[in-house]
């Protein structure tokens, strides 16, 4: 394990799916085609060892940019939605991701995996709103991969596709570089925290298209500047789109769930039959 | 600090290169580390000695050839040296240098016995 951030393997843990409580040994490698080419040997350094070199130059994120691939796929047969929703921890991505999944009730089916290294908690917020969720706890890693959702994916979403939010691990540094399948990275930057936060960690600003300001009801008490914060995370992302909201009062939510609705036209999710579906945006917030 | 799945991951990658052309033990792992690859070099080498115990690259000296990172400004099309992803482009002061280079990692090359 390391012993500078905790990082580790052999924890995993995917609560609500049954079956596959524990994930066994992380990155079996994928096979792969460029042959391995053995350069002629030489001789070594120690005592006149033989040594040889193999050329490998194989990319250290490659087994999971596969598998995110191929979640990408199974995610499109199906006509579905993936969004990776990424933060610092308490930045109100669970709140935020109630208050939507309850506005959007009946428009789409809709899914949530819940990434957190303890506890179940989050699962059991979003499935107080009646909406399926599958909890995977990380243990010690500080971040979701590819194969972790690959593994709670299977009767997540209805046959004819949906919504599926990816709730990460709150970090705003890992997850980043780690490609889960999903159609974009929504970070969700809270006034509470900072309006420096883009420049201090630009990859996670930089992977995003979008972001989301949260707790704008807050403004008021902290010193946060909007503009500040908004020219730092263009500095690093100038196509970044950007929102305001507060999933707690509301404020600024029909604006998401208007670029939901643009992303789920895109993607072909099939809406929900029936009026309900249709009432949907009108009678929120 | 994900640098403990990257560790595991470049395991993986030995393990399979041994499936596909057995060998003893490896004694340097070279790595291209691109400067914009958000990886601490010090956190990776570490978690890399730690990850590798048991298995053949056990001990083995983690060599780390840094890739300087590379960008083209938006702005001005000048294609510049980028050092961090906030930077302004040197040439006429613009942000949003896009990234052409120095942002990948990759297992180069092992030596094995």
């Amino acid at each position: 394990m390391c012993g500078v951030c905790g990082c580790g393997a052999g924890e995993v843990r995917i609560e609500g799916r049954g079956q596959d409580a524990l994930l066994p040994g992380r990155y079996r490698p994928v096979p792969q085609r460029p042959g391995l080419l053995p350069v002629p040997g030489r001789t070594g350094g120690r005592q006149g060892e033989r040594t040889r070199r193999l050329r490998v130059e194989r990319d250290i994120l490659a087994v999971n940019d596969a598998e995110a691939g191929a979640n990408r796929r199974w995610l499109a047969e199906r006509h579905s939605l993936a969004l990776n929703l990424v933060s610092s921890p308490g930045a109100g991505k669970t709140s935020l991701l109630v208050r939507t999944v309850e506005a959007l009730w009946g428009r789409w089916p809709m899914a949530v995996i819940e990434g957190d290294q303890q506890t179940s908690f989050d699962a059991e917020r979003i499935r107080a709103t009646g909406v399926p969720a599958v909890q995977i706890n990380t243990g010690k890693g500080c971040h979701l991969d590819a194969r972790m959702v690959a593994r709670a994916l299977p009767g997540l979403l209805p046959a004819g596709g949906g919504l599926l939010f990816i709730e990460n691990v709150g970090n705003l540094v890992c997850p980043a570089a780690f490609d889960l399948g999903e159609a974009a990275k929504v970070v969700v930057l809270s006034v509470t925290e900072g309006d420096d936060k883009p420049l201090k960690y630009p990859d996670m600003f930089a992977a995003a298209r979008l972001m989301l300001l949260n707790k704008t009801d807050l403004l008021p008490y902290v010193d946060f500047s909007v503009e500040r914060a908004l020219e730092f995370a263009r500095r690093i992302n100038p196509q970044l789109e950007v929102l305001l909201l507060s999933a707690r009062t509301g404020e600024g939510m029909d604006a998401w769930l208007a670029w939901l609705e643009a992303r789920a036209a895109e993607a072909g999710v099939s809406g929900m039959p029936g009026p309900a579906g249709q009432e949907v945006l009108r009678s929120c917030c | 600090m994900h640098e403990m799945s990257l560790a595991e991951s470049i395991r993986g990658i030995v393990e399979e290169a041994r499936e596909k052309s057995p060998f003893g033990r490896v004694r340097t792992v070279v790595l291209a580390l691109g400067e914009l690859a958000a990886v601490e070099p010090d956190s990776l080498r570490f978690c890399f000695d730690a990850v590798m115990k048991g298995g053949p690259a056990e001990g083995a000296e983690l060599r780390i050839e840094a890739v300087p990172g590379e960008g083209r400004c938006p702005a001005c099309a000048s294609r510049v040296a980028l050092h961090a992803l906030y930077e302004p482009c040197p040439a006429c002061g613009a942000y949003g240098v896009e990234v052409t280079g120095g942002n990948r990692m990759q297992v180069l090359e092992l030596e094995v016995e």
